[in-house]
């Protein structure tokens, strides 16, 4: 089975000079779950972006389902992958709905296989229809617009999806709940997922492997396990950060 | 008194304030037309902004008498004062158009234009479904601006004999009859007062909570 994303020696060299990527060389699994890991500033959104083209790389090049993305037609590439930030994004002027749907809607869906397509995803990222279809994005919590922003990534039915810190503005509880959530769906769907965080349990509870980053290069990838269990010195450097406050409390 | 006067001018008010209303119309339909195309292509090379709206701002600062007297002399305008008076209103209504298309694009939140790019929503999708209703609010304010501005300045153009409420604020200066004045004045008042609030109105509806 040939991989759904895979990272060909990609180099990214910002027109300022610096190098925000160097020689990176990854290939994600069809239905895995990648995360990429690391601190602000390693590169892990610059490779994610790699993926649908809002990036190109200087060097190198990312094969998506097995073709290079270079050649492909940079809209239809896009259409076929989903994307979710951490600002959601949502369209403020935009019913949940209408933007659950914009991508059927670009695509020139009729609009009742639109608002039948929404209303199922809607139900399917926890969030009832019939109270929520109708809302403005405004008139949401943080969690409820992030399930939106899943849910609207979910629209065209892409076999892959790119999320950038995704429950990163919310607050730990709800974040829980939403990476409960993204368990399950994911659970269900068989994607493949590329999931950028900094937060390691995250990573830990969601990622079938974990790919660290640091200063543009892949220093390791890892399965949750492995990470654990690695004595890699940046690996636990990562892993000691994290545990600092429980060890200064149990101490 | 009241009654003679307006038996005498009540026409010609009528006449003068739809010729008013023409002259403004039409040169904000030309303006509207140039300023938020050439607003929007500004969004797309940004570095042409500063230059362009720099011009625009310059063809604001010139003396409305002193820009109706510059066009006069020109051969295919000078024979048709309206036209002076069109291009003249034309060139004062696009800074505020052009300031504000320009604004409004850039001020929307970077989120929502990647999420709209990364989606794979094509640049005239993007622009009409999401940039132009995202900046409407903006421009119909810039809109606002320009119109009230134009409705204000047409009145220099009876000075080239545009016709226009002006014909009767100009006379009545001349003759030093503050009733014809007030009867040129009070409804170029009225007409900039009922635009103001018209677009205002345009302005709120499109209005976009974030």
């Amino acid at each position: 089975m040939s991989p759904a994303v895979e990272f060909r020696a990609v180099s990214v060299i910002a027109p300022q000079g610096r190098t925000r990527l160097e020689n990176i060389s990854l290939s994600v699994d069809a239905g895995t779950t990648t995360v990429l890991l690391g601190r602000s500033g390693s590169g892990k959104t610059t490779l994610l972006r790699t993926v649908n083209r809002m990036v190109v790389p200087t060097q190198g090049e990312v094969l998506v389902n097995g073709t290079p993305n270079s050649g492909a037609d940079l809209i239809s590439l896009r259409r076929g992958i989903g994307y979710v930030i951490q600002e959601t994004g949502l369209f403020p002027h935009f019913s949940v709905e209408r933007n659950v749907g914009i991508v059927l809607e670009a695509e020139g869906a009729p609009s009742a296989r639109r608002i039948q397509k929404s209303h199922a995803l809607l139900a399917a990222v926890g969030l009832d229809p019939a109270t929520f279809a109708a809302r403005l994005p405004h008139q949401l919590s943080g969690g409820q617009r992030q399930r939106v922003g899943v849910a609207r990534a979910l629209a065209a039915d892409p076999s892959i999806l790119l999320m950038d810190e995704p429950f990163g503005a919310l607050d730990p509880l709800t974040r829980g709940e939403m990476q409960d959530m993204l368990r399950d769906l994911l659970a269900r769907l068989k994607k493949t997922v590329l999931l950028v965080t900094h937060d390691l349990n995250e990573a830990l509870y969601l990622g079938d492997r974990i790919a660290l980053l640091s200063e543009g290069k892949l220093s390791a990838a890892l399965t949750p396990h492995q990470f654990l269990a690695s004595d890699r010195p940046d690996v636990k450097a990562y892993i000691d950060a994290v545990q600092r406050g429980a060890q200064v409390a149990r101490q | 008194m009241t009654s003679t006067f307006f038996a005498r001018y009540g026409s010609e008010i009528a006449t003068l304030t739809v010729e008013h209303i023409w002259l403004t119309a039409a040169a904000m339909l030309l303006s509207t037309a140039i300023a938020i195309p050439v607003g929007i292509w500004l969004t797309r090379t940004p570095r042409w902004a500063n230059p362009v709206i720099g011009i625009a701002n310059v063809l604001q600062t010139i003396p409305s008498l002193a820009m109706f007297g510059f066009l006069l002399p020109l051969p295919w305008l000078g024979e048709r004062a309206a036209r002076i008076a069109i291009i003249a209103l034309t060139a004062y209504a696009l800074l505020p158009i052009l300031r504000n298309t320009y604004a409004g694009i850039r001020a929307i939140d970077p989120s929502v234009i990647e999420v709209a790019r990364a989606l794979g929503l094509t640049d005239t999708q993007r622009l009409f479904k999401v940039e132009l209703p995202l900046a409407a609010s903006l421009i119909l304010a810039g809109l606002r601006t320009a119109t009230v501005t134009c409705i204000g300045i047409a009145t220099i153009a009876a000075a080239v004999g545009a016709g226009g409420l002006g014909e009767l604020i100009f006379r009545g200066v001349a003759s030093v009859d503050n009733r014809l004045v007030l009867a040129g004045a009070v409804p170029a008042a009225l007409l900039a007062l009922a635009a103001d609030a018209l677009l205002g109105l345009l302005e709120r509806r499109f209005r976009v909570r974030a």
